[in-house]
């Protein structure tokens, strides 16, 4: 089901949360609302859950076309999952899933022998087969966000709404988790919408990233979109390492550091290369990372593979010469 | 034995004596106290009707006022740690009042309030209702100093909750009712219970507000502390350690039972 997002205001006091927003969440994809802290990502994300409501004026939230501007959380049919979690610690992990059957009212309720078979097969699909007994407190973070959104899927929801899932977790298991929710993703076709700080989430996971800075949408496209053709220097210096080259008083130059050519200082060429001087040298992976030192006293990060750095047999305090390509704005 | 934590021998060997000086001894003397007494004479001192009268008032008041306090402790709480409003912190500095006024004071300040003449039994005198020098009064000015316990230890727990298990509930389509019953209560029930059981130990040692706005009529609105005074003052010193011997006894096992139930309920220990 997609989401449409229509001049969304939001202001909390004086604060600007978001300032005339609008977004296009098509059927069936996996959206990442990437932007820093104060931003306003989450803020957008609460509302489409219907957790906070807009500002009074023309702004609209629709799912697959209907207006639910007006429509609290629980009668929206949105599945949520908190960066924290949010299970109810007093309730088993069956408890936890069944929670939004068994509170349905009694003449939508499923009877009981249903809801048992729902609570198995959501703990199937989120692979937490057997642990329905166990209490949230037993569980590791990467179960526990797994029952969340095991409990989150239980009332069929029209949209999935993720704030900051794997904030909490740590790194590796954040990796296997948010490798895993993308298969998970492709399997069940939800419409999904998260909301990270992350870049690399945001470009490994999304299919759509929207960018968001200042209560305002920068950016919308596809992670490649988004990562090749940075529409502003704000998007270009979140999304991914980027040397930002002064040219002239007022104007700079970005580049990303494996887009620079590296060759030796005896082939310059001073039409189209800048000399620098190896300041720092790091080549533990795959990717070897230069620190180097321009004439002019800049110091720019370069990336060539590691057969590249053996072949140029490179060192610290070697003079190379680099080409930094066309200029992009 | 190496230990991370340094210390033990230390901190232990100060708990033991402490405890052992502060609560301990006291006891320990008062027990030896009552057993001066023949067995026959215990059971003669305990099952006497005003020592019966007075410790079905003492418990009953104090586990009726401590279920009260539970109730009005727990939207006091929820109040001020939930909503932002001015004079917040004001009234949060009220809820100890109790705790630091003398209990003579409030004993005094209640009795005048409540007596038939006073600002509400004047009122509830219309109904024909008489706070003081009543049972009622005793249940009054338990509640009054109970209060405090089950507020104080609600709020730090209430403000750990945090929205988000609220806002949970919410978007599984639970309604403000279901989200109180099904997931705030059950997770305030264990810091309840503790509020409770303070409310209610306290409430079972009160002596000072009491005494002013019971009367003290003997089979009526007498409470065992009292009991044990005047049975003092009237040199039966023997006596007084019996009754408050068994006071203690019961107390004890009441409080036990609290915890056995406590620890049922409570989901972290389960």
């Amino acid at each position: 089901m997609s989401i449409t997002i229509r001049s969304i205001h939001k202001t909390f006091g004086s604060y600007r949360a978001l300032e005339d927003v609008s977004l296009d969440v098509p059927d069936g994809s996996l959206t990442a609302l990437l932007g820093p802290s104060g931003s306003g990502k989450t803020t957008l994300l609460r509302i489409v859950a219907g957790l906070e409501f807009a500002d009074d004026g023309p702004g609209k939230v629709l799912f697959h076309g209907e207006d639910v501007s007006g429509i609290p959380a629980g009668k929206r049919g949105v599945g949520f999952v908190f960066q924290h979690y949010a299970l109810f610690k007093h309730m088993t992990v069956g408890e936890n899933i069944a929670f939004g059957l068994t509170t349905l009212p009694r003449s939508k309720r499923p009877k009981k022998a249903e809801i048992g078979d729902r609570v198995r097969e959501l703990l199937k699909l989120v692979k937490l087969e057997g642990l329905d007994k166990r209490r949230p407190h037993e569980l590791s973070g990467g179960q526990r966000q797994r029952v969340a959104l095991a409990r989150a899927l239980a009332i069929k929801p029209k949209v999935l709404l993720l704030d900051e899932p794997f904030g909490a977790l740590d790194a590796q298991v954040r990796k296997d988790l948010r490798r895993w929710l993308r298969v998970f993703h492709d399997e069940i076709g939800l419409t999904t919408l998260f909301v990270t700080h992350d870049q690399e989430e945001a470009l490994e996971l999304a299919d759509q990233v929207v960018v968001m800075r200042n209560a305002r949408i920068e950016q919308v496209g596809t992670p490649q979109e988004i990562y090749d053709q940075p529409r502003s220097p704000f998007v270009y210096e979140f999304l991914g390492n980027v040397n930002k080259v002064a040219l002239n008083e007022n104007s700079n130059q970005y580049i990303r550091p494996h887009e620079i050519e590296v060759c030796f200082a005896a082939e310059h060429d001073p039409a189209n290369g800048k000399l620098a001087k190896i300041h720092h040298l790091f080549s533990a992976g795959p990717v070897a990372t230069l620190t180097v030192r321009l004439e002019d006293g800049q110091f720019l990060d370069v990336e060539l593979s590691r057969k590249q750095l053996d072949d140029l047999a490179l060192d610290v305090g070697d003079e190379i010469s680099l080409k930094l390509g066309s200029a992009a704005p | 034995m190496k230990r991370v934590l340094p210390g033990f021998g230390l901190t232990m060997g100060f708990t033991v004596a402490y405890l052992g000086l502060i609560v301990l001894i006291p006891l320990v003397a008062l027990f030896i106290k009552a057993a001066g007494i023949g067995w026959k004479e215990w059971l003669e001192i305990l099952t006497s009707p005003r020592v019966l009268a007075a410790a079905k008032l003492t418990f009953g008041a104090s586990f009726f006022a401590a279920a009260l306090s539970s109730v009005s402790g727990l939207l006091v709480a929820w109040v001020l740690v939930r909503y932002e409003f001015p004079g917040r912190r004001f009234l949060d500095s009220m809820v100890d009042l109790p705790f630091a006024l003398p209990t003579a004071v409030a004993g005094i300040t209640l009795t005048a309030i409540y007596a038939p003449n006073g600002w509400i039994g004047e009122h509830l005198a219309k109904y024909g209702i008489q706070a003081a020098y009543n049972p009622l009064g005793v249940f009054i000015a338990l509640t009054f100093i109970g209060f405090p316990f089950v507020v104080r230890t609600l709020q730090p727990v209430m403000e750990d909750l945090g929205k988000e298990v609220e806002e949970a509930a919410a978007t599984l389509g639970a309604g403000r009712w279901t989200v109180f019953w099904r997931v705030i209560l059950p997770m305030l029930v264990p810091a309840l219970i503790t509020g409770f059981t303070l409310a209610f130990a306290r409430a079972i040692g009160e002596y000072g507000s009491v005494v002013f706005i019971s009367g003290n009529l003997p089979m009526k609105t007498e409470i065992l502390p009292l009991l044990i005074v005047s049975q003092l003052e009237q040199f039966k010193y023997g006596a007084a350690a019996v009754i408050a011997a068994g006071m203690l006894i019961v107390s004890f096992a009441l409080l036990f039972l609290i915890n056995l139930l406590q620890r049922r309920l409570d989901w972290q220990h389960r």
